[in-house]
């Protein structure tokens, strides 16, 4: 642990090997297209499929007036699994745009997409409401509508601390609709075996999403099995269940064939989740040094009308600093739309560019640098609870990314660096993540040789799970890495949390460990049946605060050989689930029922767990062509023990260079006519190229957190692309004079 | 996709043979059965978009032999029509006597792209309009005739703000065509009859009622070759665009002047990412006829070039987005070192 191993799957993935769902092989596979809805809200009046059906190999077209019938699922938030309520094909009835409507199955993909483009529909369509602003939708409290919401934060008196303060702001900021866009597309291969099925699906979820299609089908769970030991990004978009899983499933069974689905592209943009829309306004008040003395942070979010579904990020933006009086309300806005999702950092990204530009206007105004106005303002406990931050490197993060950036150089006036055509502008923002964990089980398997087998359910999204899991139980066991194998990305496996909420890492590396400790604790009771280490081995099972102290017993050596001689097995094999402190009673039910008990951030009992970071950022802007361009992004982030400083710093990097292109390029554009998405594509759904990326810099700050978790690990995964949102308009401001709080900023925005 | 049948052909004959075969009487041809392949990277992507429905494809990358020779000589220069992208921007005469021939290919689309597409292909590239490309759209002029415009107000961020019609504001995406009509260029033109040569400003047909006839192309001709008379080395192609590389142009401007003693004794500027075709700003281009440059006369020149254009609800920004472009690009003629 803490090497910087190269990812144990390179190779794989580098030389092709790496199997990802579609890749799976199928015997005599039926092959699926979707057709999408044209339309955003009406219903169906007619399909014609005559022209369809004569495609040479079609086999089936399946729509809401022959398709199975399948049992709904509720929410992920509310006890279900499903990232939509919305069912297609169950009724003529649409309710968002790009929703399915049929699905023609056939000898080939080939085949398959020429019937679908044949398919044609007559709809009676109704005005839709598309977004904020459009007619037709409505406002509500998130508290009282989302179960997951559950207080919006407040403490002391914001209204007169506010009045009284000696300099005020109000500022109002928005956001686009984002999607994710993972380069593997949404496909789904669903095989029966009898009464037993395998789904090959990309997931963040193999057991939620086992359990989810089980119950829409109306079968065993057990009887479900889902795989996918590579997943081609997620970044939250495959969180939780969409409905075309239990779909073709359903028509697998009925056919009693495999079928492949691969959607196009641009279907991905409707048949799963996206970042909706958000709208801010902060009000901020503050004595002339600098101190705080009232915040309050108004969001709203756009979600579909039947789902409650909002981020609510107030519960970070109210505790970051310290202030007296808060105060904050978050809104859902109902539209015909489909239902957003998680999505990188799904309430850091959004909420946090509102406070961390507000807190740059602010410094304006105080004619303060901003990086002192955070200085002044940093925390050490939750400002709403009073609970102690676990540990929190904020400001030691902006002074090593301050220093290596070369903010002191920067003359605080706008418009006053230029190069040539462009004008330069420097800066900054605060990052931060809280730090969760989930309940997660675990195998290991040791042989005499010191071959290790490694199971466990979690997913490799790309991040390195595969790596840092094999790792963990190469240094518990004192094997060599390369003996280790590792296993995921397969419901028959031990169950893990979903990978989201950048929990993975702290928790299947926890449970991991703890397995590895009870094979540690075998072998030595074999060794010495007498000896009190026994017991002291049994100590670092499971949640002892101490992680320093429990690694110092682990480093204990052990003679393999000889304990397997003096156990007389060939192999050891222990099972285990562990927990982190404050997980709910039902946690180990629920783990097995695929659902979540996350625990962490501002939820533990006694104390406040996140990851902080700070981010700088250079701006050109082009005095003539107002192109904006980022030459350079400078982070440094403290987020516990760092596990695999390489497989780390590409998820940071990535987060600084996605957080770039959330500032600058990536908008998901609505016909507010018809609430359908217009660039539905990677053409013109634009996202950086190499060319606007020049120059990325990561620095990890060490940090010790020996209360957070048994490795003293906090998740980071979802940490880089959180304050550059606001550290570009900071730039951005910096170059031009011009405030912009409207994302993505572009060239028309600028004005000269 | 639907099917369609495969040929190759190996000579031009059998080419325009095959080409004509299928086309059916007045059919536009965009509308065409059949369709010439070269580089692949426009019509393949049409196709499986659905918007193109060929029923056979002519493979003419065999005729490269004869259709791809760069020639630059003493009174001009000779382009092949299949000759690759990246091949003539990286020619080192094209560099130094037709920069803004050279910088017009390097700035377009992707390596990957240029290396693959031809330079006939290119200039018939096809617009990017979303609702054009997206055949869940029923009402586009261009798609299908006469069923309305839904870019007209719809999210129209990148669509034209020149030569546009009440009936399409679709806008002509590439980048080298930009640097043809500047330059004068003439097209030769393949065809049963044998070869023929046109200006190249008349192979683009503004969208008018017709937004389905986008050249002077019919069914069974071929873009054979470009030339261009004289040497332009003092020729800019300034691009702003939302990101660094491998996007379209919000803006663009192809500027080649001839400058003696400091006065502009000839001038081209053409526009792109603002039109729905090529586009010669003639009356700007008057202005500078014979003038010393200054930045007031940059200013008059661009306020020229936009003067007939008419913005819409997202893109009326390209006006002003324009006119710095063309300004700012001929200052750079001017200023370059030749």
């Amino acid at each position: 642990m803490g090497q910087p191993v190269p990812r144990y799957d390179a190779a794989a993935k580098v030389t092709g090997r790496a199997t990802y769902a579609s890749d799976m092989p199928l015997d005599n596979p039926a092959y699926a297209f979707l057709v999408t809805s044209a339309i955003a809200k009406g219903r169906i009046d007619r399909f014609e499929l005559d022209d369809a059906k004569r495609v040479r190999g079609v086999i089936e077209i399946v729509t809401h007036e022959n398709a199975p019938k399948l049992k709904d699922s509720k929410l992920f938030s509310n006890g279900g699994y499903a990232g939509t309520t919305i069912q297609p094909l169950k009724s003529a009835e649409i309710a968002h745009d790009g929703q399915i409507i049929a699905v023609v199955v056939a000898e080939s993909y080939e085949a398959a997409r020429e019937a679908a483009n044949r398919v044609k529909v007559s709809y009676s369509a109704a005005a839709p409401s598309a977004t904020f602003d459009s007619p037709g939708t409505t406002t509500a409290a998130a508290k009282g509508q989302n179960s997951q919401f559950k207080e919006d934060p407040k403490v002391g008196d914001f209204a007169k601390a506010f009045d009284a303060a000696e300099v005020k702001l109000t500022a109002s900021y928005a956001t686009p609709t984002q999607h994710h866009n993972p380069l593997e597309l949404f496909t789904t291969s669903c095989a029966w075996t009898g009464d037993n099925l395998v789904i090959y699906e990309g997931s963040q979820y193999v057991h939620g999403l086992k359990n989810g299609v089980a119950e829409q089908l109306g079968i065993d769970a057990d009887k479900v099995r889902v795989v996918n030991p590579y997943v081609g990004g997620g970044f939250g978009s495959r969180g939780s269940m969409t409905p075309r899983t239990a779909i073709i499933a359903a028509m697998a069974r009925r056919l009693n064939r495999p079928i492949k689905l691969v959607p196009t592209r641009d279907q991905g943009f409707t048949i799963t989740t996206h970042r909706a829309e958000t709208r801010h306004e902060i009000k901020l008040g503050a004595s002339r040094d600098g101190r705080l003395v009232a915040l309050r942070h108004e969001g709203a979010e756009v979600s579909s009308r039947p789902d409650a579904y909002c981020v609510g990020g107030t519960k970070t933006t109210t505790r970051l600093y310290v202030c007296p009086n808060v105060d904050s309300l978050v809104s859902i806005v109902r539209a015909d739309r489909n239902t957003p999702g998680f999505m990188r950092s799904p309430p850091e990204v959004p909420y946090l560019f509102a406070l961390e530009s507000a807190l740059d206007e602010l410094a304006v105004e105080l004619n303060m640098d901003p990086v002192e106005l955070r200085r002044i303002n940093d925390a050490t406990r939750d400002p709403i609870d009073g609970k102690p931050y676990t540990s929190r490197s904020l400001m030691a993060c902006f002074d090593e990314a301050a220093k290596a950036f070369g903010w002191s150089q920067r003359s605080p006036q706008p418009k006053s660096i230029s190069d040539g055509d462009w004008l330069i502008g420097y800066g900054c923002a605060a990052t931060c993540y809280p730090t969760l964990m989930g309940p997660s089980a675990a195998r290991v398997r040791l042989q005499r040789d010191g071959r290790t087998r490694v199971e466990i359910a979690g997913h490799e999204i790309g991040t390195g799970a595969y790596t840092v899991i094999a790792e963990t139980a190469a240094e518990r066991l004192g094997v060599p890495l390369e003996k280790v194998a590792v296993f995921m990305g397969d419901s028959d496996l031990p169950p893990a949390p979903v990978a989201g909420g950048s929990n993975s890492t702290a928790s299947t590396c926890s449970a991991v460990m703890m397995v590895c400790d009870q094979i540690r604790q075998r072998l030595f009771k074999a060794l010495m049946p007498s000896d009190t280490l026994a017991d002291k081995a049994k100590e670092t099972v499971g949640i002892s605060p101490a992680p320093s102290t429990q690694a110092a017993k682990g480093d204990r050596s052990l003679d393999i050989e000889k304990a397997f001689d003096a156990l007389g097995v060939g192999v050891v094999e222990e099972y285990g689930e562990w927990k982190p402190e404050g997980a709910p009673l039902d946690s180990f039910r629920a783990m097995h029922n695929g659902q979540v008990r996350l625990v962490g951030g501002h939820q533990m009992k006694d104390q406040i767990a996140y990851a902080f970071g700070a981010e700088f950022v250079e701006v050109r802007v082009n005095r003539f062509t107002r192109e904006i361009r980022c030459p350079r992004l400078v982070g440094a982030f403290a987020a516990g023990r760092i596990m695999n400083p390489r497989t780390a710093r590409s998820q940071l990097m990535g987060g600084l260079i996605w957080g770039m292109s959330s500032a600058l390029l990536e908008a998901t554009e609505i016909d507010e006519r018809n609430a359908r998405y217009v660039n539905d594509n990677l053409a013109d759904y634009l996202v950086p190229v190499n060319a606007d990326v020049p120059g990325v810099e990561v620095i990890l700050l060490s940090e010790e957190d020996d209360r957070i978790n048994p490795l003293g690990v906090k998740g980071l995964g979802e940490l880089g692309n959180v304050g550059t949102n606001a550290a570009i308009c900071n730039a951005i401001y910096h170059a031009t004079g011009q405030r912009i709080r409207k994302l993505p900023v572009r060239l028309e925005d600028i004005e000269l | 996709m639907r099917p369609f049948s495969y040929q190759r052909a190996s000579d031009p004959d059998m080419a325009v043979q095959a080409l004509s075969a299928a086309a059916a009487a007045n059919e536009p041809l965009t509308k065409a059965t059949a369709q010439p392949l070269a580089g692949g990277t426009t019509l393949i992507d049409l196709m499986k978009l659905d918007v193109m429905r060929p029923s056979a494809i002519v493979d003419i990358t065999p005729l490269a032999q004869a259709w791809s020779a760069i020639a630059p000589g003493g009174d001009g220069l000779r382009l092949g029509a299949l000759a690759k992208m990246s091949v003539v921007a990286a020619h080192a005469e094209i560099q130094r006597s037709y920069p803004v021939i050279a910088d017009s290919l390097k700035l377009a689309a992707s390596a990957q792209l240029r290396n693959m597409a031809t330079l006939g292909g290119n200039v018939m590239q096809r617009t990017r309009c979303n609702y054009f490309r997206d055949v869940s759209y029923e009402n586009c002029n261009k798609r299908n005739p006469g069923s309305g415009c839904a870019a007209m107000d719809g999210v129209n961020r990148m669509h034209a703000v020149l030569g546009t019609s009440d009936q399409c504001i679709a806008t002509y995406p590439g980048d080298f065509a930009q640097a043809l009509i500047a330059l004068d260029a003439m097209v030769e033109i393949t065809g049963k009859a044998g070869t023929r040569s046109m200006p190249f400003a008349q192979l683009h047909k503004a969208p008018g009622s017709t937004p389905d006839i986008e050249t002077a192309l019919q069914p069974g001709e071929l873009i054979s070759a470009f030339s261009i008379s004289g040497r332009w080395p003092r020729s800019v192609y300034l691009k702003a665009r939302d990101r660094q590389s491998y996007e379209f142009a919000l803006s663009s401007a192809a500027i080649a002047l001839d400058v003696q003693d400091g006065t502009i004794r000839d001038a081209r500027v053409a526009l792109g990412g603002v039109a729905t075709v090529p586009w010669r700003a003639r009356e700007a281009e008057a202005l500078l006829k014979g003038q010393k440059f200054d930045d007031g006369l940059a200013q008059r020149v661009a306020d020229a070039a936009f003067a007939d254009a008419k913005g819409r609800k997202h893109n009326s920004f390209k006006i002003a987005l324009g006119k710095r472009v063309v300004a700012r690009a001929l200052q750079q003629a001017v200023t370059m070192e030749i």
